[in-house]
């Protein structure tokens, strides 16, 4: 029984990297016999970037069991930190790969720690009013960097919340930050191949993370919260960390952003409630709890207005109904029983009980 | 004197924000569940005030009533066919991400009837502005009508609820949906009223909404919908009073924070205020606290 | 010999309602001790003041010589008091083996690095927890089990792997809040030896809040009974059954 289980976990793990692995050397076979379009290849970065978003998410929603609406948040404090320490090293550090790894370093500490610190306070909340809270996190975060002035010259790093001009750089200066306009020409690190590194490393993480001790208490906290207590499951600690990482992670997923872009500005698409909310879907449409089912789901939903390009203007329309469709499906407890009744193996059974 | 300017402003914007946290606030109390197209309700009232007055040049009480009757319509037939279903489904997201659904379904109806390209609204308010304290400060008619059409639907619906056979079905199902089908109370009827007069008041708050701020997209309604649940949120999800409450202190400090702190950073004070106080008083201010017994 | 745990003056008040008034209790090292009363006496209110989940207004809670009034509930863990729910509180989707698992927390300690990055050290614990968690599931008869995902337990299995995760904190005393509660005769009789055999084997101090007499009659050394949140009678159990007022408590007049 012991072993089966232990055993079972493993096959479960491997068959989730295996699919990314697999796709990951399809896509390169289809870019290197020219199979795939100029703007799928564009795509790919991108779709990494959602992967990660949505197994991140997961770790707070599906294994913390807490309802987060910040998420873009987290990623945006990943992508500017980053970014910013990329311009400032580009001539410091020749040696692309390391800087990206810092980058990587610093974008997802900072992110780590922006999540440690909302959460201390925040996390005491339940349910739709942690759900409020994060989303307003995430809005302050976006409108913060949307007012921020950083730049550097000789003198060392200057900073303002008006304006470049208040900033009084001296001639050798630099902005680097520049409020709405945000940072211009981050060295473009990010490739398909370090996007599906960044979504192992992401897996090997939340998985290992979660058949752990400390995986095991926190997923306690999210079953019973009093009998997690009474066993002497310190609750603050372990929803701290599972907020923090999904945090950090979310982080990564801004580094890969912001340094597969030539421009990074702050907007309510790529870092407002908005897209918290999509990476949300991506979680409760893959399964809540369930990573590979994110993995699925973020992908799906990225390829699926981008399939539908065909339809020009309907292809919203469409995604929007099939959202809902697919919602209706999973999860009414009518058509669930529905499916159930008419499920192959149930009725196979039935065949057999005949005979 | 401009100070008093920008606490009417602040106050006529606060009574749209809880005109419209009242659809959300009803809406959490009785299905407990969050309907994030709420706002994109009030933009279908826009929209349909929009057309029937400026291109089909009605008069503006037809359009506005046209667009109550069409909204009260879309949140009952919502309701029926996307929330209904998962009234009983496991996990409480599900309903979260319908809702969400019904709201890209909509504003992407509208991009497609109506265009990207921002709508110029004309008021469909015909009241003269008053001026008070020798010219200095200037009332809008929007103002007034903003003003005074939420203290109407603020007394009238507390009137509904206490004083009417449906009103005390809305609150039995909202302490208790089991009990109150015991009781011979129908709770899919009563819901549906809710989601009724949730949608006519977002009709009416897109009326508002759209006179006060006159351009109009697809998206218009998204920004002001969340702030409206931020404020019903603030005032303690559930309740009305706390709806109005919320609402007001909500637009109060917008205003107060685009002018004498920055326009950039408004919505940011508004949510940041929003989280002290959830921090102070986790279930807001009129919130009730519920305790897990063990 | 000094009491294991021992409560004076216990009090809590709800909205000027005085849930307990005055509870003292004192139980010696390796009892059984049973806490009785009709409904709404304050038994369970009792067990979360002693474990914290409530703080009361007044009184002292001392375990083992340590004065552990006013601590968290983890806290308390920590200090020796392990508890069951009368409505069971398991972790539904976690299965039967890391339920246990989940009790042994604070016993077999790795970091969360040496989680994520496979370390030695994480290897070493884990079989060891595993080994101590299906020791455990071995005395309920759950070892079978272990796989199956604690919802979908049979209800008198459930009531067992709680009693189990508690064990598993290594606590001094355990509180059982009706863990006969739903089972059927030949469940009870079962329940009872396992309580016997906790109580001999793991060297255990047990205090139970129980509705069924055959099980508090028939395990139980020294009874307490509370009603209306005052202590009615305490002492044999013999002696407080045959109490008239005990009786009228239960019985009414």
């Amino acid at each position: 029984m012991k072993k089966y289980k232990i055993t079972k976990n493993v096959r479960d793990n491997i068959l989730t990297y295996g699919i990314v692995i697999l796709a990951y050397f399809i896509i390169q076979m289809m870019i290197h016999t020219g199979k795939i379009s100029s703007l799928m290849q564009g795509l790919l970065v991108p779709l990494c970037i959602y992967v990660i978003l949505a197994v991140s998410l997961n770790l707070t929603v599906g294994i913390l069991g807490e309802l987060s609406l910040g998420h873009a948040g987290f990623m945006c404090v990943g992508a500017f930190t980053s970014a910013f320490f990329s311009k400032c090293m580009e001539d410091v550090i020749t040696f692309g790969f390391l800087r990206f790894a810092l980058a990587l370093l610093i974008g997802s500490l900072s992110a780590a720690l922006v999540g440690f610190l909302i959460g201390m306070p925040v996390l005491r909340l339940k349910g739709d009013y942690l759900a409020i809270v994060t989303l307003a996190f995430g809005e302050i975060i976006k409108n913060v960097v949307n007012v921020l002035y950083i730049g550097k010259d000789s003198s060392g790093i200057h900073f303002s919340m008006k304006d470049s001009l208040s900033l009084g750089l001296m001639e050798d200066g630099e902005v680097i930050i520049n409020g709405a306009q945000g940072i211009t020409g981050t060295p473009k690190d990010s490739t398909f191949t370090i996007g599906i590194v960044l979504i192992i490393l992401t897996l090997f993480i939340v998985l290992n993370l979660i058949h752990s001790r400390d995986g095991r208490a926190i997923m306690a906290i999210r079953d019973n919260i009093i009998a997690a207590e009474s066993i002497g499951i310190n609750i603050t600690k372990y929803k701290l960390m599972a907020f923090s990482i999904s945090a950090a992670l979310a982080g990564v997923a801004g580094v890969l952003y912001s340094h597969n872009l030539n421009s990074l500005m702050a907007t309510p698409k790529n870092f407002g409630y908005n897209m918290s909310i999509m990476i949300l879907v991506f979680v409760v449409l893959g399964g809540i709890g369930n990573i590979r089912g994110s993995i699925i789901a973020a992908v799906v939903l990225t390829l699926l207005p981008e399939l539908l390009r065909g339809l020009n203007n309907y292809r919203m329309l469409i995604y929007a109904i099939v959202l809902i469709l697919m919602m209706l499906f999973n999860w009414s407890p009518k058509l669930v029983e529905l499916r159930k009744r008419f499920s192959p193996r149930r009725l196979l059974n039935r065949t057999r009980e005949v005979q | 004197m401009s100070f008093i300017s920008y606490l009417i402003n602040g106050i006529s914007l606060g009574s749209v924000y809880a005109i419209i946290a009242l659809g959300y606030t009803m809406v959490y109390g009785i299905a407990k569940m969050l309907n994030f197209a709420h706002g994109d309700v009030i933009m279908v009232g826009g929209f349909t005030i929009f057309y029937a007055v400026s291109m089909q040049g009605l008069p503006p009480f037809v359009g506005v009533l046209l667009a109550v009757v069409l909204c009260t319509i879309l949140g009952i037939t919502i309701e029926y066919i996307a929330y209904r279903p998962l009234r009983q489904a496991a996990s409480s997201l599900a309903v979260l991400i319908t809702a969400i659904g019904v709201s890209y379904l909509l504003q992407n109806l509208a991009l497609l009837i109506f265009g990207a390209n921002t709508k110029a609204f004309t008021s469909v308010v015909t009241i003269p502005a008053i001026k008070l304290a020798k010219g200095q400060i200037t009332i809008s008619g929007e103002t007034i009508v903003t003003i005074i059409s939420c203290i109407v639907i603020m007394v009238g619906l507390s009137l509904f609820i206490n004083k009417t056979k449906a009103g005390q079905a809305m609150l039995a199902v909202s302490e208790d949906k089991g009990a109150a089908q015991l009781m011979g109370i129908n709770v899919n009827r009563t819901i549906s009223l809710t989601f009724a007069i949730g949608s006519a008041l977002a009709a009416i708050a897109g009326m508002l909404l759209c006179s006060a701020y006159p351009s109009l997209t697809p998206y218009t309604g998204s920004m002001p919908g969340i702030k409206a649940f931020v404020a019903a949120v603030f005032g303690g999800i559930g309740s009305i009073p706390g709806a109005l409450i919320g609402g007001v202190v909500l637009g109060i400090i917008e205003i107060l924070g685009k002018a004498y702190i920055s326009s950039q950073m408004a919505d940011a004070i508004v949510f940041l205020v929003l989280i002290i106080v959830l921090l102070v008083k986790p279930t807001g201010i009129l919130g009730k606290k519920i305790q897990e017994k063990v | 010999m000094a009491a294991l745990l021992e409560v004076n003056n216990l009090s809590i008040s709800f909205g000027g309602l005085r849930a307990v008034d005055d509870f003292g209790i004192s139980i010696k090292k390796g009892q059984l001790y049973g806490l009785i009363g009709p409904n709404g006496a304050g038994k369970t209110t009792v067990f979360n003041l002693l474990t914290g989940v409530y703080k009361p207004n007044e009184g002292i809670i001392t375990l083992d010589g340590a004065n552990i009034t006013g601590l968290k509930t983890i806290e308390i863990n920590k200090a020796g008091i392990a508890r069951t729910f009368q409505n069971i509180r398991l972790f539904k989707d976690l299965t039967v083996l890391d339920n246990v698992k989940a009790g042994l927390h604070n016993h077999y300690s790795y970091s969360a690095v040496e989680g994520i990055f496979r370390m030695p050290r994480y290897f070493k614990m884990e079989s060891a927890m595993n080994e101590r968690a299906m020791e455990l599931l071995k005395v309920f008869e759950l070892d079978e089990e272990a796989g199956y995902l604690a919802a979908n337990l049979p209800y008198g299995k459930q009531r067992k792997l709680e009693i189990a995760r508690a064990l598993a904190t290594k606590p001094k005393i355990l509180l059982l809040d009706e863990p006969a509660a739903g089972m059927n005769p030949n469940e009870t009789i079962e329940l009872m030896n396992t309580i016997r055999f906790v109580r001999d084997n793991f060297d255990m101090t047990i205090l139970l809040i129980e509705h069924d007499m055959k099980l508090v009659s028939g395990i139980c050394e020294e009874l307490t009974v509370l009603n209306f949140g005052r202590i009615l009678t305490q002492g044999p159990t013999s002696t407080v059954l045959s109490d008239p007022q005990v009786i009228t408590a239960y019985l009414g007049e």
